[in-house]
């Protein structure tokens, strides 16, 4: 293998790994505070990629400012999935969420594959490429490293820097002193849901801006942050970032040695590896 | 500790053990729901349709698969999304030996076989896990096999295998084939439901719901829990590798998509809720109305563009309203029924 394809190689793998990363935090966020797995986290990264798609293809606006917009939908259908799907089951056992999520799933395909079908589009947007002696980068994929880089520096500010986060911090911990504390709980779940959904949306607007989708290409993703949650540690939304990094650079150099397919055989080995041997994951979570 | 363990087995049941397993044959919810699913099922036996055997095949599918997902869902408490590793494992298995001559009792026996074998090795390791953990390692056992067997050269890769056309013959054809399947499945169904009667009203049984209750204080009274979930999960393995034969015997070839699909899994954790997860009747109702369901909105032209959305409201209504299904709803309601009800 030439060093300077694999060095393409790490590079694309790196850059799509920082996406991965807000995508797995989304889902890592929801279950270090909630305790849920949220299983319609696919289908709510399918939704934020037609959510850019339309708003660029339909009303001409740049991606990026769309992608602002994308959040702020997704920050209210979170409140909404919370309060209509999740308040009544948040402290049944686990099976109840996982079907009230997985029943928002059903509900969310089935709108989308009605409205849209499952043929892939694709958004013809580009930003250029830069090229680096054999390395060419596509500008789309920098942005997206930088924006999710972005939001992951906001995330921290949130959580460690504001009253607010602190609040989500203390429920994560422990719901029922933190209710004692005079935290209005139940708000903060579903601000947690809110802003979980939120990564999701924004993570599958950047990935619209370089990959063709599907209504059910969220699926490959939500797979995807199961595994990065646990390498990261379930639970711990800036570990998830160090997983994505790991899952993209893993993407860009198994393919040097062993053929494409056997990449998701690794991930999945590796999954289960991780949460037999460590399921707190390799940088720990917080509890 | 080894003392203690020895001596939690050897106390005297208070009824005597084959006095015990007796009275599990008396019990007249058992004979009900074998009457319903075999009257049920000979009907296209009586009336001999093609047409309708292939719809009451899929909902016999779906009672035996959801009846054995219930050992460990109902029973342990173990929320499993890899319960359709073992019926697609069995099913390549199954395929691969029929195609190399194998006859289908055989074949069939190996895919119960090899999913028992796969429970066992993957039960002691995981299981140790609680929880969401537990329940999101079967996701990964179930991509891990699904991919590994996409790649997978004497499995036929990504296109699978595809039997012979030779290998229907000694069945007397394959028209004649799919009717032998049919009445396998049948029995295997009710094979199934026995089981599922038999673990709960075992002592065994009796280890696995004090294990759902709490597993830690099950641990104390004497349950070795290791043991206890690895052989649920082993008994709730068995007759998905077995059916999984019988089901792509019928097909006539095997994909990795169609033999690993985690919908098919999520569909059957829905059918043990909607019927009402823990009861032997529950996942037996719960997969035939599933079914119905199903069939009855795909064919309307006015749902049909909106079953899934529709499937999906009604789930959660009754994740959010009826969170015990159908059976655990009536059993707590009217407490009578409970004898009749099982």
């Amino acid at each position: 293998m030439n060093p300077g394809f694999l060095l393409a190689y790490l590079i694309d793998g790196l850059l799509i790994g920082f996406v991965y990363g807000i995508a797995a935090m989304g889902l890592t966020l929801i279950w270090g505070v909630m305790n849920v797995i949220n299983l319609a986290h696919g289908p709510i990264i399918a939704l934020g990629m037609f959510g850019v798609y339309l708003l660029y293809t339909g009303a001409h606006i740049n991606p990026y400012l769309a992608l602002l917009i994308v959040a702020a939908v997704g920050l209210g259908g979170g409140f909404m999935i919370y309060w209509i799907a999740i308040h009544r089951v948040i402290n049944a056992p686990h099976l109840s969420t996982l079907l009230a999520t997985f029943a928002v799933n059903m509900i969310i395909i089935g709108l989308g594959t009605a409205a849209f079908s499952t043929s892939p589009y694709t958004m013809d947007f580009s930003l250029g490429s830069l090229t680096l002696g054999v390395v060419t980068i596509q500008g789309t994929r920098i942005v997206a490293a930088l924006a999710a880089i972005l939001v992951t520096g906001g995330l921290y500010l949130f959580l460690y820097r504001t009253a607010t986060g602190k609040y989500v911090r203390a429920v994560a911990n422990n719901r029922a002193a933190a209710e004692l504390m005079g935290i209005p709980s139940a708000r903060i779940l579903a601000l947690s849901f809110g802003l979980g959904t939120l990564l999701a949306m924004v993570s599958g607007g950047l990935i619209a801006t370089f990959f063709p989708f599907t209504i059910l290409s969220g699926g490959a993703y939500e797979l995807k942050s199961f595994v990065i949650g646990v390498l990261g540690g379930l639970g711990n939304p800036l570990g998830a970032l160090a997983g994505g990094l790991i899952l993209g650079l893993f993407e860009g150099i198994i393919p040097a040695f062993v053929p494409n397919t056997w990449v998701p055989v690794f991930e999945f080995l590796l999954f289960v590896l991780i949460l037999l041997v460590r399921p707190t994951g390799l940088f720990g979570a917080k509890r | 500790m080894k003392d203690q363990q020895q001596s939690s087995v050897a106390l005297p049941l208070p009824a005597g053990r084959a006095a015990y397993a007796l009275g599990v044959w008396r019990n007249p919810g058992l004979w009900l729901v074998l009457a319903v699913v075999g009257l049920v099922g000979a009907y296209p036996i009586i009336t001999n349709q093609a047409a309708t055997r292939e719809a009451i095949f899929t909902t016999l599918l779906s009672i035996a698969l959801a009846s054995s997902l219930n050992i460990l869902l109902g029973y342990t408490g173990y929320v499993s999304f890899g319960h359709v590793v073992f019926f697609g494992l069995g099913g390549y298995l199954g395929m691969y030996l029929l195609n190399s001559g194998v006859g289908l009792p055989v074949a069939v026996l190996a895919g119960g076989m090899i999913a028992g074998l796969l429970a066992f090795l993957l039960g002691s390791a995981i299981l140790r896990l609680r929880g969401a953990y537990f329940a999101l390692a079967t996701i990964g056992i179930n991509e891990a096999m699904r991919t590994f067997i996409s790649n997978f050269g004497p499995f036929g890769g990504p296109t699978g295998i595809s039997l012979n056309f030779a290998v229907y013959k000694p069945y007397g054809g394959a028209a004649q084939a799919l009717w032998l399947t049919y009445y396998s499945l049948l029995s295997l169904t009710l094979v199934a439901i026995v089981l599922s009667f038999q673990v709960k009203h075992s002592k065994f049984g009796l280890g696995l719901r004090a294990i759902r209750e709490d597993e830690d204080a099950a641990e104390v009274m004497g349950v070795i829990t290791p043991r206890a979930k690895t052989w649920a999960y082993v008994l709730s393995a068995i007759i998905p590798g077995m059916a999984g034969v019988l089901f792509f015997f019928k097909n006539g070839n095997i994909e990795p998509l169609d033999a690993f699909r985690l919908h098919f899994s999520i569909e059957l954790l829905v059918m043990v809720m909607l019927g009402g997860q823990g009861t032997v009747l529950g996942p037996v109702l719960g997969a035939a109305g599933y079914q119905q369901l199903r069939g009855f909105l795909l064919t309307n032209p006015t749902f049909k563009d909106y079953q899934l959305v529709l499937a999906g409201a009604l789930l959660l209504l009754i994740v959010l309203f009826i969170p015990a299904g159908a059976i655990g709803w009536l059993r707590a309601r009217f407490p009578r029924l409970r004898r009749v009800l099982p």
